[in-house]
């Protein structure tokens, strides 16, 4: 029973930071609809500033105020950060705003870099909270017991203050509303600038908390990002009772995780929330998301037609310039073609769903990473030559596709956001624990392709005729009756319904296809690389393609492909410096305040304007 | 006359509120027929049940003498229902000649192709189904930047794509100015009159409803008050009192049962 109860105070313990960090997110989200990437980043923030100031102020009352000073400071960062990279783009496409949060991230990496350098910090142990307590003669730290005494404090502040006082008045109602209340007079700019001024701080302040526990590093942001997600979407999007009872469900069951069953920690929470989502779809305490409720932000889409006889012309005397790559440019560009080759496959499949389809996938990786994966356990396992994985791994994430799409697909906006990204880290913390099967972190090597294909010239041509055909399959799936019907279901669903059509099932198949074909580039990847590794899989590799899709433009066809060209041509060049992050990361946000519809689609404006192609042109 | 549909003691309560209670009526071949009352008279609840958008509680819905309760929207119009919506529904990313296209698509079960350019399918029936409403020569614009008066006519030209037998159109000149609504329910009336359908619509705007309905039927409070042609209804008392007296019939015959 001791260890029982030890195990289960830690869970409560740690449940402290997650939900502080998890309701600013929630917050954030519920105002301004905009999904904060960047939270963990300020979770991070919080701890490294905590920490320095923990070193000047000296004795107990130091270290608390050194708490409350990291998050006042962190509040102000958001502030800074919503005022001059967020306020210029609101009225940009809906969630458009996630890439710049994005580069927010990449900017605060190499500032927390630069300012603390890269090792880790061993947090300071709190004043007068050093030692431990015997409870059925297990040690429980001091500090442990404080936190689960001061999380009710803190569920309490933040619930008067949401439901007493007028700012959160104003707060519950731009979540139900926000037009309405801009109509009542509140200056919605300074609502949102406040709201992220508080989510920011409350992430600050979980990050400063959990320094006796954790310390700081800079691998903070992305580890806690997976799992506030996790909180706010079995919680219930934009609800606080909902985001306690799951930080600590989650961070009960961590603990418990860690103890009895090693193997399958990272899997658990992500199980716990599909079953959570399944049975109750918009989380505990959530509410449905009326589609449309908050207002289409941003022009109507343009009608797009196939290209005439000019486009298909610069289509293909682009492609035969770019075929001949291997008699002008040396090695290592073929390589980096064949890289923005795959990465265009595989933008140009999320954007299939994304755009056309108006499903925003944050799990998109799950296809890429399943493709290459189910590619490289046929050729380990089975010896399958590589003709034969090109045809059955696309068709083994199909299957994927479909299984993750009926669970998903009856959900919507953001919701199937967060299941999406859900399923993904699920198949990730598979791969990742599995090490017998999938080789866990060591990933899987020797997977090359046939003899004949090896030679990087002709795997060169190889991955231009699949890589394009893939593309050109997925274009031409946009103007077929299949990729109007989805279309329509995205435009007006009720109409759709209306006139016989079945948005569910019309959705459905465009997630397995879209799936099918980010198996595809993800064949191609493995084959290009000879290994694969769980990063594959990451959310970081499904945001690469949401930043690509989004960058380029997504009420364009071309965006996707102009997005990952722009953003793998980036990172190539600037990985060579030492604060590469911080130069991508400004380049994305000044790219997205530049272009706040996207490369492709920003310069077909331009050019319509400038009179170079016809507005009816434009595709 | 034979009727295209049935409606028979139909009910849906939310709460306690009786919103549609036992209403019964039929719609003939080729007929105009308008369901009119106040605000809060149960039309919208009536219209999302006949379209499968919401459950009743009690009652039958037959088209042809086949129960549509219980089918979901896109079933009902397969079986030949059309319908236009109050505020209209189009596809924005569209043009307006593909909007119509998108409709014929369905109908001909071409969803799941993948293979012919959309663009090009169907596109001269759906070029005639604008001219009959007048909105040819828009056919390549975005539906998004229409007036609100020719998204009215493109709704019209969907709804006809399927060559329904029965048309259900609710509110079909809400939002509209005051001359185009006579205009374009002149136009409908001419299309259904011409092509055989039926058409079962609520309105607010009494000229439109007194100029075109072959018969009118009146809800108030869930029930039928009053059924009959444009001047037996004109005429009716009770229908006078309900539009002019606010809906006050419960409390006078309170007061008349305690005088």
């Amino acid at each position: 029973m001791g260890p029982f109860i030890a195990q289960f105070l830690t869970g409560l313990a740690n449940a402290a930071a997650l939900f502080l960090v998890a309701s600013g997110l929630s917050l954030i989200f519920g105002v301004t609809r905009i999904v904060n990437f960047a939270h963990g980043s300020f979770y991070m923030l919080g701890a490294f500033i905590g920490y320095t100031v923990m070193q000047l102020l000296p004795g107990a009352f130091g270290f608390w105020s050194s708490i409350l000073v990291a998050g006042l400071a962190v509040g102000l960062i958001g502030v800074i950060v919503e005022m001059l990279v967020l306020r210029p783009i609101y009225r940009a496409p809906e969630l458009f705003q996630l890439v710049a949060t994005f580069g927010v991230i990449l900017v605060i990496q190499d500032l927390a870099l630069i300012t603390w350098g890269a090792e880790d910090l061993l947090g300071p142990r709190a004043p007068g909270l050093k030692g431990v307590i015997r409870i059925l003669g297990e040690p429980v730290p001091k500090y442990d017991l404080a936190l689960i005494a001061i999380t009710p404090f803190i569920l309490f502040a933040l619930w008067y203050l949401i439901t007493k006082t007028r700012l959160g008045v104003l707060v519950r109602a731009a979540t139900q509303d926000r037009e309405m209340v801009a109509a009542l007079g509140v200056n919605q700019s300074w609502l949102f600038t406040g709201v992220f001024f508080l989510g920011a701080m409350l992430a600050g302040l979980g990050g400063a908390l959990q320094l006796p526990k954790g310390g700081a590093d800079l691998l903070m942001d992305f580890n806690i990002l997976a799992s506030i997600f996790v909180v706010v979407v079995i919680g219930g999007m934009g609800s606080l009772p909902g985001a306690f009872i799951a930080a600590v469900l989650i961070s009960v069951l961590n603990v418990f995780g860690v103890r009895y069953m090693p193997q399958s920690t990272l899997v658990l929470m992500y199980v716990v929330m599909a079953v959570v989502l399944i049975i109750k779809p918009y989380g505990l305490m959530g509410r449905k998301e009326v589609a449309g409720e908050h207002g289409q932000v941003g022009e109507p889409e343009q009608p797009f037609s196939p290209f005439g006889r000019r486009g298909r012309l610069i289509v293909a005397v682009l492609l035969i310039a770019l075929a001949t790559l291997p008699f002008l440019g040396s090695k290592f560009a073929m390589i980096l073609a064949i890289d923005i080759i795959i990465v265009c496959l595989f933008a140009a499949s999320l954007h299939f769903i994304l755009s056309l389809g108006g499903l925003v996938s944050f799990g998109h990786a799950a296809f890429f990473g399943g493709g290459a994966y189910a590619a490289a356990l046929m050729v380990h396992y089975a010896g399958s030559p590589m003709e034969l994985a090109f045809v059955l791994a696309p068709i083994i994430t199909g299957f994927l596709a479909i299984i993750i799409g009926w669970f998903c697909i009856r959900l919507t906006g953001v919701y199937f956001a967060m299941l999406t990204l859900a399923f993904s880290q699920l198949l990730w913390s598979l791969v990742f624990q599995w090490g017998e099967v999938t080789g866990g972190d060591d990933g899987m090597v020797s997977i090359w392709p046939s003899p004949w294909a090896s030679d990087t010239t002709v795997f060169f041509y190889l991955t231009m005729i699949i890589g394009f055909g893939g593309i050109l399959v997925l274009r031409h799936a946009a103007h077929s009756p299949f990729g109007y019907a989805l279309r329509a279901s995205r435009d007006s669903a009720g109409r759709a319904e209306a006139t016989g059509i079945n948005t569910k099932r019309v959705q459905f198949v465009a997630f397995t296809f879209a799936g099918a074909m980010a198996g595809l580039a993800g064949t191609l990847f493995v084959f290009s690389k000879g290994s694969i590794f769980p990063t594959e899989l990451e959310i970081g590799k499904s945001f690469d393609a949401l930043i690509m899709v989004f960058l380029g433009g997504v009420k364009t066809l071309a965006g996707p492909l102009v997005g990952a060209s722009a953003l793998s041509l980036m990172q190539d060049y600037l990985t060579r410096f030492e604060y590469w992050r911080l130069a991508l990361g400004l380049l994305i946000i000044a790219v997205v305040i530049i272009a706040p519809e996207g490369i492709a689609g920003t310069s077909q404006k331009l050019a319509a304007r400038w009179g170079i192609i016809r507005r009816d042109e434009v595709q | 006359m034979t009727s295209v549909l049935e409606v028979k003691e139909l009910s849906k309560s939310f709460g306690g509120n009786h919103a549609v209670n036992n209403v019964s009526f039929a719609v003939g071949a080729g007929e105009l027929l308008a369901l009119i009352g106040p605000n809060g008279a149960g039309k919208t609840t009536c219209f999302n049940m006949l379209m499968g958008q919401l459950a009743p509680d009690a009652g039958e819905v037959l088209l042809d003498g086949e129960n549509l309760v219980g089918l979901p929207p896109r079933a009902i119009w397969r079986k030949g229902v059309g319908r236009t919506f109050q505020i209209t529904a189009t596809y924005p990313s569209m043009t307006v000649v593909e909007n119509v296209q998108m409709a014929i698509m369905s109908d001909k079960k071409r969803l799941f192709s993948f293979l012919p350019y959309a663009r090009n399918l169907y596109r001269e029936e759906a070029v005639t189904l604008l001219d009959l409403v007048g909105m040819a020569e828009q056919a390549d614009r975005a539906a998004a930047i229409l007036a609100y008066g020719d998204l009215k006519r493109l709704e019209l030209a969907i709804a006809l794509a399927h060559k329904p037998r029965l048309l259900l159109m609710d509110e079909p000149t809400a939002g509209m100015a005051p001359s185009e609504r006579i205009k374009l329910m002149q136009l409908t009336a001419d299309i259904v009159a011409d092509k055989g359908i039926s058409v079962l619509f609520t309105e607010h705007d009494m000229d439109v409803v007194f100029a075109h309905a072959h018969r009118v039927m009146v809800l108030n409070r869930g029930e039928i008050i009053a059924n009959g042609s444009v001047d037996e209804v004109r005429d009716d008392p009770l229908v006078r009192e309900v539009y002019l007296g606010g809906g006050t019939v419960f409390a006078d015959k309170e007061e008349s049962e305690n005088a």
